[in-house]
């Protein structure tokens, strides 16, 4: 029960509470410029969504194994080569390298993959997947994971991963989402000259973020009915 | 062909103000939004991008002639992760705690879209003299917008600068600007006052 209590305060809170683009600002490019269209945002935020659960499980993957400090395959690696047994492998310098190369080569082949098998779906939404390896949310979420993989009592387990990166992706996606719509409305208003355009999306970008603010104590108040309906 | 290859002068003046990073070209928008609630974590940040971009734009301009059009993103890529994780080193081992306060953003430099578009734009066709100028305008340029950034949000939201308390203690603090709201508010603020600023220098450029 409290592995589910803990996935989901993780869920919520990348979702919600701390919104990957409201309050870390990470993925803002694309919020503040591309985001024009209600249909092209959701498209993009589904790309992302999708694009960060994979990065995530391989950066998961290869950051338990190989990268953290007293990895097991990098410790028995370096046993069989004759280390010193007494020196932690710490390859934990190499992650940022690992994270941008296992996020580009998750791009281009999940790109690949939609184009032979879903090419419907690559027409639609196809032009946004290059672009995504610049995305910083994705990064992000790779260096969350890595944050909680360092050492510590409670090391984060693939679940919890995928908890973070899917939470993320959906907050992303919530966020983009809301900010087209606004956005077509904004098309039609009187705005002053100076503010046309980046100026007042950024203003009411936040007013949002203060909207976000809000949802601050959610995930305890649900935490806690949850578990108490569980007592019962 | 003075438009076409300006001469590193010109870039160095044009990453400055008129092709401004941050108010001109809306580039490398999570950094400034991000750490700029003061000004000591802005300006650090700003100085370790201009390394990572400096660093980068002279690697890159160097190996210009061995880049293959299809893998070139990857290795621009490639190349400032590296001076990242160099930066991101020098940071843990000289400012340990500027470096905890900066925590997820200074890798984050790596999908910074400042380094990256002047990689493509300017270091991966023209030779070195004119790849370091554009890297420390555009770094000088980044470093401006993120210090008043960092300024008015320190200023107008705990009423110090640099930590020291300047305006008096009957300032009511805004303590909005400090949050994450407030760097949205304020960017959009300074944006529209650029905007109106540069508008009104042309309108009496052409009175002239």
């Amino acid at each position: 029960m409290d592995t589910i209590i803990s996935l989901f305060l993780i869920f919520i809170g990348a979702a919600l509470i701390n919104n990957f683009v409201l309050h870390y600002f990470v993925g803002i490019c694309p919020f503040i410029g591309v985001s024009r269209r209600v249909d092209m945002a959701f498209g993009m935020g589904c790309a992302v969504t999708f694009v960060i659960a994979i990065a995530a499980t391989l950066s998961w993957t290869l950051t338990f194994y190989i990268l953290r400090p007293d990895a097991p395959l990098s410790a028995w690696l370096w046993k069989a080569l004759g280390g010193n047994p007494g020196i932690t492998v710490d390859l934990s310098i190499l992650s940022y390298i690992a994270y941008i190369f296992v996020i580009a080569s998750s791009v281009q082949f999940v790109e690949m993959y939609v184009k032979k098998f879903f090419p419907a779906l690559h027409r639609s939404f196809g032009i946004f997947l290059p672009l995504i390896t610049t995305n910083c949310a994705i990064l992000f979420a790779c260096l969350e994971i890595m944050k909680n993989l360092q050492g510590g009592d409670q090391l984060w387990g693939l679940h919890h991963a995928l908890a973070l990166s899917v939470g993320g992706g959906i907050g992303f996606t919530i966020a983009i989402v809301i900010m087209a719509g606004l956005r077509e409305e904004l098309e039609l208003c009187d705005v002053p000259k100076a503010l046309k355009g980046p100026g007042i999306a950024l203003l009411v970008a936040g007013i949002l973020a203060m909207a976000f603010m809000g949802f601050t104590g959610v995930d305890r108040g649900v935490a806690d009915a949850i578990r108490t309906l569980t007592h019962n | 062909m003075a438009s076409s290859s300006p001469s590193p002068a010109e870039r160095f003046i044009a990453g400055i103000l008129p092709e401004n990073p941050i108010y001109r070209q809306m580039l490398g928008m999570c950094p400034t939004l991000a750490v700029t609630n003061s000004l000591k974590p802005a300006l650090t940040m700003a100085i370790a991008t201009t390394f990572v971009l400096l660093c980068a734009n002279i690697s890159i301009s160097l190996i210009r002639p061995l880049l293959k059009p299809h893998l070139r993103i990857l290795v621009f890529t490639l190349t400032i992760a590296a001076f990242v994780t160099i930066a991101d080193r020098l940071l843990a081992a000289y400012l340990y705690e500027m470096s905890k306060q900066l925590g997820p953003y200074v890798p984050l430099i790596i999908v910074n879209c400042i380094i990256i578009s002047r990689c493509e734009a300017c270091a991966s066709k023209q030779p070195l003299p004119h790849a370091i100028a554009d890297a420390i305008g555009m770094g000088i340029g980044f470093t401006l917008a993120l210090a008043s950034l960092g300024f008015v949000r320190e200023l107008l939201g705990m009423g110090s600068l640099f930590g020291h308390q300047v305006l008096p203690s009957s300032w009511p603090n805004w303590g909005i600007l400090v949050l994450p709201p407030g760097a949205f508010l304020t960017l959009g603020a300074l944006l529209g006052a650029v905007n109106a600023w540069t508008a009104r220098r042309k309108a009496r450029q052409l009175s002239n």
